[in-house]
């Protein structure tokens, strides 16, 4: 069953058309990537999800009702939870307080402090430095802190917005496995990645997005073996 | 060492009235990077509100104090009925536009805002009745030295009992939190579900209940009200998270005690200081001003208005970002 489905969705910025009209969906459970260079629409798509901008056309299927036009705040209710590009921590608070920010939506507050003590327990790191402020974390641990907060609000689907962006090669793998282990946890997630080779690897399904299209679909096993992907993605040909 | 003491009392109390109206202007500026100028107007409006309930009631028979109490509980809902307003009619419509828009419009909520006190009130000025008798009690065992009233007193405690229930609520409860995260980043507070139109309106909600009380002691402190108060007011207050550093909760309340401190000194010292009649002797031209007022000084307790705007340019050209405040690009 479709969790997440884009049916010819366009979304422009005043008169610049960044999203031409894409069909996309994401299914209960699947871990789903969107590849494609620098420009190519995906971070423009995810914004539309959630409510950031207003596509012009087409419509957005979340659990079988049409989200387009509300606020991203009523759709971060509904389980739908974006970790935005660059990370988006709150620098001034500390780690304990964006965790609990990332369970507003949650009023059970038993619960809240077990999944706290739990993100620490999967990230060591956060729980040494939970007093402190998120600015003082690196820039790995920021996006470990970003994808335990939105898993704070125990996500239906979690969308990742380029979560190895900026980070050492070594913080990218450590990434890129935490994807897969949430994943594995049973949240369906839509990645967003420049990074296709890691993405296709640990995904299930892939699209590939250039212009404001999708201009290929498929497995990712097969989207990695295949020619043009290997030659404009990959680095290879 | 009397006078000083004295004039460090009166500063005091000032500066806690400064400060708890800083913090309106701070709490708004934190979070949406407006200068709210209309928020010495909301000051203005709880001090009217007070003055029509103690009025009313003054002869009534209850005690004073039961009396404040309830102006006190009139003012704060009516204030944050009108700090709601304003954000949603004038502030809100005008989020996204260019900061000059907005800052403008508070000017002109500001006037609104003094034009309907003036319809409601009139343009005189509004004598409490003085129901709670003034008590003075002497900080030294002499007849001369320092003296604290009653009603010092309760300003000073009460001040402190807000701030400090406002640094819990804000650093302690989820929807400080949530205020906290909305001021840093808006967009990523909206997907963390926290619906940021709610928590704006708390801000102001929360900025004129302040606002209110402050109006409260102002009246009974000096007695007396106007439509026109607020501005003066609200300007000192101004300086005064300006000075602590704006959008900075602790500068706020520095900077409300430090303008209210100088503000006090500056009065009772200033016409001592400018008193350039000991240079009679040596230079002519000041025989004529001496001779009539041997005590004539360049400058008295009248220009008393003048030292908060002073401290204001000073910050404002040497240390932009205020005493507490952080080092923040240029913001228009």
């Amino acid at each position: 069953m479709s969790l997440l489905k884009l049916e010819q969705v366009h979304v422009g910025y005043g008169g610049i058309k960044a999203v031409k009209g894409i069909d996309l969906e994401v299914n209960a459970g699947e871990l789903v990537t969107l590849i494609g260079a620098n420009g190519a629409g995906k971070t423009t798509t995810l914004k539309a999800i959630v409510g950031l901008l207003k596509p012009s056309e087409g419509r957005v299927m979340y659990d079988g009702n049409n989200i387009v036009g509300q606020p991203s705040h009523a759709i971060a209710a509904k389980g739908l939870v974006l970790v935005p590009e660059g990370r988006g921590v709150f620098p001034s608070l500390t780690i304990e307080e964006n965790l609990q920010m990332g369970a507003y939506i949650r009023n059970d507050r038993d619960g809240i402090a077990a999944d706290i003590e739990h993100k620490f327990s999967l990230f060591p790191r956060l729980k040494e430095r939970a007093k402190q402020t998120a600015g003082t974390l690196s820039g790995g641990e920021q996006q470990m802190l970003a994808i335990s907060r939105a898993l704070m609000a125990k996500p239906k689907l979690l969308l990742l917005d380029e979560p190895s962006m900026g980070l050492a090669p070594i913080m990218v793998q450590k990434i890129f496995e935490v994807v897969r282990d949430v994943s594995k946890s049973g949240v369906t997630i839509l990645l967003i990645e420049q990074n296709a080779r890691l993405a296709l690897q640990i995904s299930q399904r892939g699209y590939v997005m250039d212009g404001g299209l999708i201009t290929l679909a498929g497995e990712s096993a097969d989207l990695l073996s295949n020619p043009k992907v290997r030659e404009a993605y990959l680095g290879e040909g | 060492m009397d006078t000083f003491i004295q004039q460090l009392i009166n500063g005091l109390t000032l500066g806690c009235v400064y400060a708890v109206v800083a913090l309106g202007y701070t709490m708004v500026y934190g979070i949406i990077q407006l200068i709210n100028f209309a928020h010495g107007e909301v000051v203005m409006i709880g001090a009217m509100v007070a003055f029509s309930v103690i009025t009313a009631l003054a002869g009534s028979g209850m005690p004073p104090v039961f009396i404040v109490l309830l102006a006190t509980l009139a003012a704060i809902p009516v204030c944050m009925a009108v700090g709601y307003t304003m954000e949603r009619v004038a502030y809100r419509p005008l989020r996204t536009a260019p900061r000059l828009a907005p800052l403008i419009t508070a000017i002109g909520i500001s006037i609104i805002l003094q034009h309907v006190a003036l319809m409601i009130w009139s343009r005189n000025n509004l004598s409490f009745p003085q129901i709670i008798e003034l008590k003075s009690y002497h900080l030294g065992s002499s007849e001369t030295s320092a003296t604290i009233t009653n009603i010092q007193i309760a300003i000073i405690v009460a001040s402190i009992a807000m701030m400090i229930a406002l640094l819990m609520l804000i650093y302690k409860t989820r929807m400080g939190i949530a205020m906290r995260a909305t001021s840093q980043n808006p967009q990523v507070a909206g997907l963390m579900g926290i619906n940021i139109n709610t928590v704006i309106s708390m801000t102001f909600m929360i900025g004129a209940a302040l606002g209110a009380i402050a109006g409260v002691m102002v009246g009974s402190y000096y007695g007396i009200a106007n439509y026109t108060m607020g501005f003066m007011l609200g300007l000192k207050a101004f300086s005064a998270a300006v000075l602590g550093g704006i959008g900075n909760l602790g500068g706020a309340v520095l900077g409300g005690l430090l303008i209210g401190l100088i503000e006090a000194l500056g009065a009772g010292y200033m016409g001592d200081i400018t008193n350039v009649c000991f240079l009679n002797g040596f230079l002519p031209g000041f025989a004529n001003m001496c001779d009539t007022n041997p005590n004539g000084s360049l400058f008295g307790s009248n220009y008393k208005d003048v030292y908060a705007f002073i401290v204001l340019i000073l910050v404002l050209v040497f240390r932009p970002s205020g005493l507490l405040g952080e080092r923040v690009g240029d913001r228009a």
